[in-house]
């Protein structure tokens, strides 16, 4: 594997990172405020469609975007108010939420689109597209050259090739996804929303003698992970591919909380955790015929790799990782 | 007369059919203490959390200095100038103290200026009070009487007059106490109200100028500290003539029952809990243990009850103890005549979801007695005899198929020690047998313990009640740290001597 290859691989791990980012920073809030989501997984899909479908009819993706981020709240909205108004189980609410998206997606899109639960596929103004960052070498380049773009890109000195390869030519989400890592840190623990979200998640009672109101808290952490999720599920369908397939999530959601867990639930960690397991999902991606000697290792065992590891380092190398110490239980005044 | 700095005038709340108060009216004077007493149950707890508008009033009126106000929730409550430290800390655990501080207080959306106004008040105060404490330890690395400390500046800190401590003193060691009476004085001092809600009478006698006194729901008397005494005030709280001190006949010791020789215990985590601890029960006498929480007086109770193993030699009536083979467990030390009165009765002693009959039961469900034939238990023979227990230790509500849970405090410590005191036991464990228990049980309960002594019995007590300990004991041992720091009479040791021994400080050496 030369350099450039291998900036190739990271190339791709980033893109993949970054829907796992977003939903890890999502469930990141929720959970931090004490309210656990294992939903995250439907909410993205949700979003994906929703994102997918507006984009498709309005040839406009930051309709499809704000659709998606709808949906998303939508769904969080109702995990809300079965687990924090009715102080229901948030594990079921979940799951129920999980069940729901999958199949309403593909009947929605059915529905709509009649094209076996998918969305029409994007192009154009539907979709996000590249940004080619100032004197970076990109499409246009090679245009104006007449000349192959990894020609170029392989004649350049190594800084443009990590400029040009690694960090120029993604969607604006994906540069909005970084920029929420600093800023959800800067949230968390410099201002006051972030400090009574933490002493929510960890002492409601602290913050609900405090004279502040649990519920709206909550709320509006359950909300802010909606938000975050519907652009999570928005760059899946929208970005990192044009248009909506059915179960286009695969898991990510339920990776995002791996990650979170692995994380210990802090914005930096939550980077690192993120872009550990895109880098694994790209590894499988570029690499699906390994062979060992004469062994050619099965497609299907590279696949469920990324899963698999997520399991053992989940089981091995995460440490003592505490949750929230009020997470997953509903809030009830006592004396 | 001046305004009252709070009036409550015809308080009432009721739960449902449960009338907690009942037109309670108080009129507590500016740059006072007052003192609220009452058994559990009585409706302190909920009239202060109408107080800091936790609850709403059905009826009544409140005036802070004078002005009619409503307090519909905390924050009003905060707004008015009150300040509540409950008896359970509402810190948040990893945050530092100054985050605790200004949680709910900040001054702006971004926490860098309110920290350091924060930090700068801290100090101011920490000067005026005697409050000292780190604002930047984090408040799961700071003792019980600190943790405290960070609840009253935090009330302080949102400028409070009026500052209401609900039993604060049932977490703290003798000197922390005496530390946080000293803190309420120097309050008063500077002008503060406060108001100190609590079951022992001593602490009332000690440091309050008034006293109101609450019997199920209901003010029955308000007077001045200075013009009553403890047995007034305890017969205002039960509504009858109580025993203070136990009335108990001098021991008659006779052989030792429980003879302990280097006894050792390392906990799960591998930490030495016990220190090879050394001590004996006669038969006839009352052993009481007392200690600060978490000295080593649990694990003594457990490894002594078989719910831990440990190495030493342990002897009962002579004969060996197994401390870490076959016959280390439960069963086998009820089968030679040790009975448990476990500390944690709600988690130990009891399961709450079960009826009283059948936690009548536990234990000793291999009684012949209790067994029909070989397949099937005789359930009527425990309800019949669940029953009997009941009358004979006045267990209120009588119901034999009432889950646990449904019992309060003192009832639920009544099955448990019908259920081993009735075994007739030579050795009997106790531990905190009146943790959480109203006034009038706690006479019942203690009267019941002396009986069994009475009656030749060895008797273990654990308690981190020093009047408990005090009143009940024939013998007093202090633990400390795992070891047994000393042994002293009742007759010939007093509170201050103890409380030293319990903070590992041996009067030999002073």
């Amino acid at each position: 594997m030369d350099f450039l290859e291998l900036l190739q691989v990271l190339d791709s791990s980033l893109r993949l990172a970054i829907p796992l980012l977003l939903a890890c920073l999502a469930g990141l809030f929720s959970e931090r405020a004490g309210i656990f989501d294992i939903g995250l997984e439907g909410k993205m899909l949700g979003a994906a469609m929703m994102a997918a479908a507006i984009a498709a009819i309005t040839g406009n993706v930051w309709l499809g975007l704000l659709a998606g981020i709808f949906a998303s709240v939508v769904l969080a909205g109702i995990h809300g108010l079965a687990s924090i108004t009715f102080r229901g189980d948030q594990l079921i609410s979940g799951v129920a939420i999980n069940f729901l998206a999958a199949g309403l997606t593909v009947v929605v899109a059915q529905d709509w689109f009649a094209q076996g639960g998918r969305t029409p596929s994007l192009d154009g103004a539907a979709r996000f597209n590249p940004i080619e960052l100032p004197f970076a070498i990109g499409p246009s380049d090679a245009a104006e050259t007449g000349r192959r773009l990894n020609e170029l890109i392989a004649e350049a000195s190594p800084i443009q090739q990590v400029y040009s390869e690694l960090i120029s030519g993604h969607t604006l989400l994906v540069y909005l996804a970084l920029l929420a890592v600093p800023l959800s840190w800067w949230v968390l623990y410099r201002t006051r929303f972030g400090l009574r979200l933490r002493a929510v998640g960890e002492a409601p009672e602290a913050v609900d003698t405090a004279g502040i109101s649990v519920i709206r808290l909550r709320f509006v952490a359950v909300i802010l992970c909606g938000v975050l999720c519907g652009i999570a599920g928005a760059y899946l369908s929208t970005a990192l591919l044009g248009g909506f397939v059915k179960d286009m999530t695969a898991g990510r959601g339920f990776i995002a909380l791996a990650a979170l867990i692995f994380a210990k639930w802090r914005p930096w960690y939550a980077l690192s955790a993120t872009l550990l397991f895109g880098f694994l999902q790209a590894v499988v991606v570029r690499y699906q015929n390994v062979e060992v000697g004469n062994f050619t290792v099965p497609v299907q065992f590279m696949d469920a790799l990324p899963y698999i590891l997520t399991v053992v380092i989940l089981a091995g190398f995460v440490g003592k990782a505490v949750p929230p110490r009020a997470g997953g239980q509903p809030y009830v005044k006592e004396r | 007369m001046s305004d009252a700095a709070i009036e409550l005038r015809g308080i009432s709340k009721a739960f449902g059919p449960v009338q907690a108060n009942k037109d309670i009216s108080i009129r507590v004077m500016p740059g006072t203490i007052h003192g609220i007493i009452g058994e559990n149950g009585a409706g302190k707890s909920t009239l202060m959390s109408i107080l800091y508008g936790f609850y709403k009033a059905d009826a009544g009126e409140i005036f802070i200095n004078g002005e009619q106000t409503t307090i519909p929730d905390s924050q009003a409550a905060i707004r008015a100038g009150i300040g509540m430290v409950f008896q359970h800390f509402k810190l948040v655990r990893n945050f530092s103290v100054v985050e605790n501080i200004i949680l709910g207080a900040e001054d702006g959306a971004l926490l860098q200026p309110s920290i350091t106004k924060a930090r700068k008040s801290l100090k101011q105060l920490a000067e005026e009070y005697e409050l000292n404490v780190d604002p930047d330890a984090l408040i799961e690395d700071l003792s019980v009487g600190h943790r405290q400390r960070v609840e009253i500046l935090k009330a302080l800190y949102r400028e409070a007059d009026i500052l209401i401590l609900d039993e604060p003193t049932g977490v703290l060691t003798p000197a922390e106490a005496d530390q946080l009476f000293r803190i309420l004085e120097r309050l008063k001092a500077e002008g503060k109200t406060i108001i100190l809600i609590t079951h022992k009478l001593r602490e009332i006698m000690h440091i309050t100028d008034t006293v109101s006194v609450m019997r199920r729901g209901e003010m029955t008397a308000t007077v001045k500290t200075a013009e009553t005494n403890p047995q007034e005030l305890a017969e205002l709280m039960v509504g009858r003539k109580v025993l203070l001190n136990v009335d108990k006949a001098p021991a008659q010791p006779g052989a030792p029952v429980l003879e302990v020789e280097g006894l050792s215990v390392h906990d799960g985590d591998g930490v030495q809990r016990l220190k090879g601890v050394s001590l004996n029960v006669r038969a006839g006498e009352i052993l009481g243990i007392a200690g600060v929480a978490g000295n080593g007086q649990t694990e003594l109770l457990e490894v002594l009850g078989g719910m831990m193993r440990g190495t030493g030699n342990v002897r009962l009536n002579g004969d060996e103890i197994d401390l870490t083979g076959k016959y280390s467990d439960g069963q086998s030390r009820r089968a030679r005549g040790i009975s448990h009165v476990p500390e944690e009765r709600q988690d130990e002693g009891l399961i709450l979801e079960f009826a009283a009959w059948e936690n009548v039961a536990f234990g000793y469900h291999h009684d012949p007695d209790y067994q029909r034939n070989a397949m099937f238990m005789n359930n009527a023979a425990i309800r019949a005899e669940t029953a009997a227990k009941m009358e004979r230790f006045d267990v209120r509500p009588p119901i034999t198929n009432l889950a646990a849970r449904n019992f309060s405090g003192g009832n639920q410590q009544k099955i448990v020690l019908a259920r081993e005191i009735e075994r007739n036991p030579d050795l009997l464990l106790v531990g905190q047998p009146t943790r959480g228990v109203d006034i009038g049980a706690i006479e019942f309960i203690h009267k019941r313990i002396v009986e069994l002594r009475d009656a030749g019995k060895a008797i273990l007590l654990v308690s981190v009640e020093l009047d408990e300990i005090m009143s009940l004991s024939d013998r007093i041992a202090v633990m400390f740290d795992g070891q047994i720091m000393g042994e002293r009479l009742p007759g010939e040791t007093d509170e201050k001597e103890l409380g030293l021994l319990m903070a590992g400080i041996t009067g030999d050496a002073a």
